[in-house]
């Protein structure tokens, strides 16, 4: 039902280009791990190679500690929920749940009530007899979510399984997934490049870029303490202001900043929800270029009185009414500093 | 080994039956005709062995140079005038007629496509003759005194082509003018095109694809057929294909039959590298 | 403008359906010539022909050779476009142009050859040496047309049923084949007509077990005949008839 995943040194080639280097990663049973990144970054491929679709160039991958890398597919106690569901669209739904059932030679009683049973776990027990067509993009992938979970694996893979639906449905199914992890307890291998979602399912997100994992934490730490300015940004907005080593603090282009930095320099890093008026570092005074109402914040740009034409962006409680124009004093918390990085 | 090498090993096995019988049956074949091209007959006996004869022959001698010449001549007035009456009725179908009975119209059109170059061919032989429905509609209208001598000439023939191909043309122009989006037309409209304009500067470029691949189908298969030269040109004057049925016949020359093959697979690949830019034969 | 549409639709119209049209109406002449004047309606010469054994057996050899290999350019092209489909093969364009190529050469060219290989190794000219030949034609058109059909999607759906632990065949049989199912339709029936109507082949590969169309042929020697009429009138039928039971079932059905 559950089982650790460990990726030994995998490297891969497309040819000339290199999709993964030598990544490890081990991953716990029972685990929900999301490997989030931009497109191209090697998360797919990862994927797939625990998935048993494509062969590493180099490496080892242990399910349970026995080494599955060169076992197809069908030998694995793995299965795929895929990015378009790849529902088989001329069975029913119970087919559909049974089908991997059936080719373990399960016989029809018995793989019809567990299709059943799956179904009705996701809440489309009444709707067995239907064809695929007929259902809403999220009825689908819940559909695809029973169908993996029927054959009750050790792991189950998902590809952006949630990249067709729409926002709001895509919020919801989030909660769901989270929920039906926790009650089958089985690993969870789950691809997006949504931060927002990795953040609302994972146990530990896996942060990958340019096929390297740049940071591997749960989503506290990931968002609140990158390591790397790649997985700051990606994690959400960020301010970022260069920051040059003075005395036992920084020097800004907002002024002498109380902050330790590295000889080499590097870049202050503050989330626009961590700017305002209050906080453990004072930025100094700012101009207030302009303002947005988001319905859960105001989005406002300001303009710090030394460096005119730097623009912080600060995100204020719903009820801070301010008029472009005003001068504040602003102050920041959690800041962190992170190393220059070469450009990439 | 591999999933990869695993994957693509069944791939093979499965591409592997198809790929045997094109080899056999098609590749060895072919490889087998161009050698033949190159030997000679010597009485009735095949004399095997690598000589260009047949083609010097082929570009000396009259009457086989002009079987060439015709079938080119044929191919092109066929492919122009198919065109040239094609589009609009393909355009029609497309825009004119109301959506409901498109895909009716469609298949009314192009109904006598899938028949029998035989029937087909048979049954133009049966209108055009002197007796024939034309030819009597014709008197009866007084439009005409005499039947004309329609039969057993080149205007036949090229008739009972142009009837087939308009049918293909119909097809490949309808099916690239539907997939058009109606807001091609729309832009050029709210632009200040008129209706005449819209059709030439903007949908008639849009449906080059399939123009193209139409004509090009229609000289492949217009050069390359017996049939409806045959029975509606009759022996006035001898395509191809008739002058390669013809070697085969009467000298039982496989050696020559095989040299015209040969040129007629050339003249085919020169029209598919003039058309190989716009053609894409996955969609035909 | 509109007058002008309807007007050039109807004489093309007329230009198209005129001489099958002709063909059928004059198969029930009752008249020795099927040529004006209409002199009156009989099912003569559909008796004449449903009585002649050489006709008969001709239609039945085209049935044999139409069914026959368009089933197996099936068979033949639905594994290669699933195998082609599946894995980027070495060469994989290379394979797909080669099994393409047959659709752009000529029916005689392709006869000419497999003439002098079947004279060389001792095939006599028969039904089976056409029904290859007819093979040889139609598997291109199987091939690309269900290769045509093998989308993103479909792709996706057999990766799924191999993960969730289905055999090579038990793919191919459970998933591929029933999603392909109006493709595979499609070209089955495209194939049956493309045989049933091809002439030169058949022409030169057949010696006494001749198909329809060669047979029609032969019957022309004698001239305008209205038994040729009806002949002929069977077989346009019969290909309307595929064309049109594929058009009101699988087309609409796929496009709904």
């Amino acid at each position: 039902m559950t089982a650790e995943v460990r990726f030994q040194a995998i490297h891969h080639r497309f040819g000339t280009f290199t999709a993964l280097h030598r990544v490890d990663l081990t991953i716990a049973p029972g685990e929900f791990i999301v490997l989030l990144g931009p497109s191209g970054c090697g998360k797919t491929t990862l994927l797939s190679i625990l998935g048993g679709f494509v062969t590493p160039t180099q490496g080892k991958v242990l399910i349970n500690g026995k080494d599955m890398t060169h076992v197809p597919p069908r030998g694995r106690p793995t299965t795929t929920m895929f990015q378009d569901y790849a529902l088989f669209p001329h069975m029913s739904l119970r087919d559909n749940v049974a089908f991997g059932l059936r080719m373990r030679g399960v016989a029809k009683t018995p793989r019809r009530d567990r299709a059943q049973e799956m179904l009705d776990m996701v809440g489309l027990g009444d709707k067995a007899e239907r064809r695929p067509h007929e259902l809403s993009g999220g009825q689908r992938q819940r559909v695809a979510l029973a169908r993996a979970l029927a054959v009750s694996p050790d792991v189950l893979l998902l590809d952006e399984p949630l990249g067709a639906l729409d926002l709001k449905l895509r919020r919801q199914m989030q909660d769901e997934l989270k929920a039906i992890q926790r009650r089958v307890g089985t690993t969870f291998v789950h691809v997006t490049h949504d931060q927002e979602e990795a953040m609302a399912v994972a146990d530990r997100i896996v942060v990958m870029n340019q096929g390297r994992i740049e940071h591997c934490g749960t989503p506290e730490e990931v968002y609140l303490h990158p390591v790397s300015l790649f997985s700051a940004g990606f994690m959400g907005e960020m301010n970022r202001i260069p920051v040059t080593a003075k005395g036992t603090g920084a020097d800004s282009p907002l002024g002498a900043l109380p902050l330790p930095v590295a000889s080499g320099g590097g870049v202050l890093c503050l989330r626009p929800e961590n700017i305002g008026f209050a906080g453990e570092l004072a930025l100094g005074p700012a101009r207030l270029v302009d303002t947005g109402f988001f319905g859960t914040h105001h989005r406002c740009h300001f303009a710090p009185l030394s460096a005119p034409d730097l623009r912080l962006v600060a995100h204020l409680p719903q009820g801070a009414v301010l008029e472009p124009g005003r001068e504040v004093q602003l102050y920041a918390s959690n800041p962190v500093i992170l190393p220059h990085e070469a450009a990439a | 080994m591999s999933i990869e090498q695993t994957e693509r090993r069944a791939g093979a096995a499965l591409v592997a039956p198809a790929l045997l019988w094109t080899v056999a049956f098609f590749v060895l074949p072919f490889a087998a005709m161009i050698w033949m091209s190159l030997s000679h007959l010597e009485g009735r006996e095949v004399v095997s062995g690598p000589g260009i004869g047949n083609y010097l022959r082929i570009f000396t001698e009259p009457s086989l140079l002009r079987g060439i010449r015709v079938s080119l001549e044929i191919t092109a007035i066929v492919t122009v005038l198919s065109v040239i009456l094609a589009w609009p009725l393909a355009w029609i179908i497309a825009t004119r007629v109301p959506p409901k009975w498109r895909r009716l119209a469609l298949m009314l059109a192009v109904l006598p496509f899938w028949t029998s170059y035989v029937v087909r061919s048979y049954s133009w032989a049966l209108v055009l003759g002197e007796n024939g429905i034309v030819m009597q509609g014709l008197i009866q209208l007084g439009l005409l005194e005499q039947p004309l001598q329609i039969m057993a000439t080149r205007t036949a023939t090229i008739i009972g082509f142009v009837h087939f191909f308009v049918m293909l043309l119909t097809l490949t122009i309808y099916s690239n003018l539907v997939q058009l989006s109606p807001n091609y037309a729309r832009a050029a409209e709210d632009l200040g095109a008129s209706r005449w304009q819209v059709i030439r500067l903007v949908i008639l470029p849009l449906t080059l694809p399939g123009v193209i691949t139409g004509a090009f189908l229609t000289f492949v298969l217009c050069i390359g057929d017996y049939i409806t030269p045959q029975i509606l040109g009759g022996n006035s004057e001898l395509t191809l294909p008739q002058l390669i049925m013809l070697q085969l016949g009467r000298r039982g020359d496989y050696p020559m039959a095989s040299a015209l093959a040969v040129v007629l697979m050339v003249l085919v690949t020169l029209a598919y590298a003039a058309c190989a830019r716009w053609l894409k034969m996955e969609r035909v | 403008m509109r007058i002008l549409s309807w007007a050039y639709l109807v004489l093309l119209f007329l230009f198209i359906l005129l001489p099958v049209g002709a063909l059928v109406v004059f198969s029930f002449q009752d008249g020795r010539l099927p040529v004006p004047p209409f002199k009156g309606f009989t099912l003569e010469w559909y008796a004449k022909v449903i009585a002649d054994r050489d006709l008969m057996a001709a239609l039945w050899n085209s049935f044999l050779v139409a069914f026959g290999s368009s089933a197996l350019a099936l068979v033949l092209g639905f594994l290669a476009a699933s195998g082609l489909a599946r894995v980027a093969l070495p060469g994989s364009v290379l394979l797909r142009g080669l099994l393409i190529a047959p659709m752009t050469v000529s029916y005689l060219i392709i006869a000419l050859g497999l003439l002098q290989v079947f004279n060389a190794v001792g095939v006599r000219p028969s039904l089976l040496s056409t029904g290859i030949g007819h093979v040889v034609i139609n598997l291109p058109l199987c091939f690309s047309i269900i290769y045509a059909a093998m989308g993103e999607h479909q792709r996706n759906a057999l990766r799924a049923a191999r993960d969730l632990g289905a055999r090579e065949w038990q793919v191919l049989a459970l998933i591929s084949a029933p999603m392909l199912a109006p493709a595979l339709a499609a070209a089955f029936f495209l194939s049956v007509t493309f045989s049933w109507d091809e002439f030169i082949i058949a022409f030169l590969l057949t010696r006494f077990d001749v198909t329809l169309p060669v047979e029609i042929w032969s019957m022309l020697r004698s001239g305008l005949s209205p038994a040729t009429n009806a002949i002929g009138s069977l077989v346009f039928l019969v290909s309307v008839a595929v064309v049109v039971t594929l058009e009101f079932t699988l087309f609409r059905k796929s496009r709904s």
